[in-house]
């Protein structure tokens, strides 16, 4: 898992320059237990177990890999963090607690987070339709082994009244590096709270935007259906994406040498630092991203940026070294990596570990 | 009761609690929905459900006749999973799915708030609404089970667990209890 990004990391599908990849998770209960956070250390292990049969039947099990948190180093744990397959709390709390892992790193399922459980599908690029489907067909196949706590009236319950209902977060990753260098990323948000979507950074809920990255998402969870949850994501994300590229014609056009001067002195210090942060280095990173989707860098490609942005956070850098490191080290080694893989760098070449 | 700005019936007591005096209103679910959401656009500007849901449960929470209603409704406790609401106000995350029952008084204001609807459209299990209500039955019959056998009443507890063997086979035979 260490040496190759999950599938929607790939920088495939349609409008990948800008849309990075679509989410879908439903949260659901077990109606027969209190919630994880009033449940008793037995509880925990019996939802574990119970929710353990019902999961590993979703698919031919050699290809799902299921992982009990509380045994993972916490190296380990941020690297799944890192990979969006686990959320920080689940990393961070207490208590059995696991999660289903498929092969191809398409969906995630945690067991025992903030609900019993929480289904998570991904895909690359703008595709909600394909993992709306994914995740039902997964939801469907739990459900046929489970009972779920179900009110006539309300929907799905959840341990949190804001997830009540259809129990579902549909959200879309979006790069808009040129929406925050033109300061009209504030003004998107707004509109976009207006209609109750939500605007998160790249790890969730009070994660900052890191390299330019954000999450749409919707807020309500109650009172519409699926569909048209997705709909109303799937509906924005085309305008966000207009305004993306409006901004990024603005800066070609009334400040090309700024621009490109802003994205030149990005890819220098990327291949020249001795040592780097990792909020350096997404910072700079989400530059040169925007640089090689406008044309001002043409010997990389988006793929290999995007791994990048991966394999330079902390826990991955440490997978990738093999040995656990302090801050100091870990942004030296880093710089290291970029050097490494910025160097002469041609087209088409593969990413290599060494 | 009638709503305070129309002749519908006041189906929402809200007590706004945010100057110190409670101030009681009293709404139809439409004026209900209309009140909430413009006192708490300024906090959807924040974008934080966390921080927004916080700052609900400090002020529109407050749902009930009086003061006096409203810390007897926070005493009120959950008969399933033993949770009080003022436990939920504090914690912000429910004890059990029978909570949305027992404290559908309180959560119903809470709700409106943060959704702007009340009903669910869209899935529904195969097992319906019916087959849960009656597994979150176990939750409270495994603890009474528990708390018989602490207190050696080893009759009830007997009673108790043909009652979960039942619940548990009856709805679900696939799945065999432990
Ligand atoms: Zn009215
Ligand atoms: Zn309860």
């Amino acid at each position: 898992m260490t040496r190759n990004p999950g599938q929607w990391l790939q920088g495939s599908g349609p409008e990948s320059d800008i849309v990075i990849s679509s989410r879908i998770r439903l949260a659901r209960n077990l109606a027969d237990f209190p919630f994880v956070g009033q449940a008793s250390e037995a509880d925990h292990q019996r939802i574990e177990e119970v929710l353990k049969n019902a999961v590993l039947g979703i698919e031919d099990t050699s290809r799902l890999l299921y992982i009990e948190v509380e045994d993972l180093a916490s190296v380990d744990r941020q690297f799944l963090v890192e990979r969006h397959l686990i959320s920080r709390e689940h990393a961070e709390s207490q208590g059995i607690r696991a999660v289903a892992i498929d092969g191809g790193e398409r969906f995630s399922i945690m067991i025992n987070e903030e609900d019993h459980l929480r289904i998570q599908v991904m895909r690359s690029g703008l595709s909600l339709d394909e993992t709306w489907e994914e995740i039902n067909r997964i939801d469907d196949h739990i459900e046929s082994n489970v009972t779920y706590a179900f009110h006539e009236k309300l929907g799905y319950l959840t341990a949190c009244p804001t997830n009540v209902g259809t129990g579902m977060r549909v959200s879309v990753m979006l790069h808009l590096p040129a929406l925050v260098l033109t300061r009209q990323i504030d003004k998107v948000f707004r509109s976009l709270q207006k209609i109750s979507l939500a605007v998160r950074g790249l790890y969730g809920e009070g994660s900052q935007a890191m390299g330019d990255f954000y999450q749409i998402s919707n807020q309500i969870t109650l009172g519409r259906s699926e569909a048209d949850l997705i709909q109303q994501v799937h509906d924005i994300v085309p305008v966000i994406i207009d305004y993306e590229r409006q901004a990024r014609d603005f800066l070609i056009k009334e400040s090309h040498e700024n621009l490109h001067d802003r994205v030149s002195r990005a890819y220098g210090i990327l291949r020249t630092a001795q040592t780097i942060s990792s909020e350096e280095t997404m910072h700079l990173l989400s530059s040169v991203r925007m640089g090689v989707n406008l044309g001002l860098i043409s010997d990389l490609e988006i793929p290999v940026l995007n791994e990048l942005f991966l394999q330079t956070q902390p826990a991955h850098l440490q997978k990738l070294t093999g040995v656990e490191l302090e801050e100091s080290d870990r942004n030296i080694e880093r710089a290291r990596y970029l050097r490494r893989h910025l160097h002469g760098h041609a087209k088409g070449n593969e990413l290599e570990t060494n | 009761m009638k709503c305070q700005k129309c002749d519908k019936p006041a189906t929402f007591h809200i007590t706004e609690l945010t100057d110190g005096n409670p101030q009681e209103l009293h709404l139809c679910e439409e004026h209900a929905r209309q009140y909430l959401s413009q006192s708490s656009a300024s906090q959807l500007e924040s974008g934080n459900v966390a921080a927004v849901l916080a700052q609900q449960m400090a002020q529109h929470m407050a749902v009930g006749q009086t003061a006096e209603e409203l810390a007897r409704l926070d005493r009120q406790v959950c008969p399933v999973c033993g949770i009080s609401f003022y436990d939920f106000r504090s914690q912000g995350r429910l004890g059990c799915p029978h909570d949305y029952r027992c404290f559908e008084q309180q959560l119903n204001a809470l709700i409106l708030n943060i959704h702007g609807e009340t009903e669910h459209i869209g899935k529904v299990p195969k097992s319906g609404a019916q087959a849960s209500k009656q597994r979150t039955q176990l939750i409270q019959l495994r603890r009474e089970m528990k708390e018989a056998i602490t207190e050696e009443n080893y009759e009830r507890a007997g009673q108790l667990r043909d009652t979960i063997q039942r619940i548990e086979q009856g709805d679900d035979p696939s799945k065999t209890p432990d």
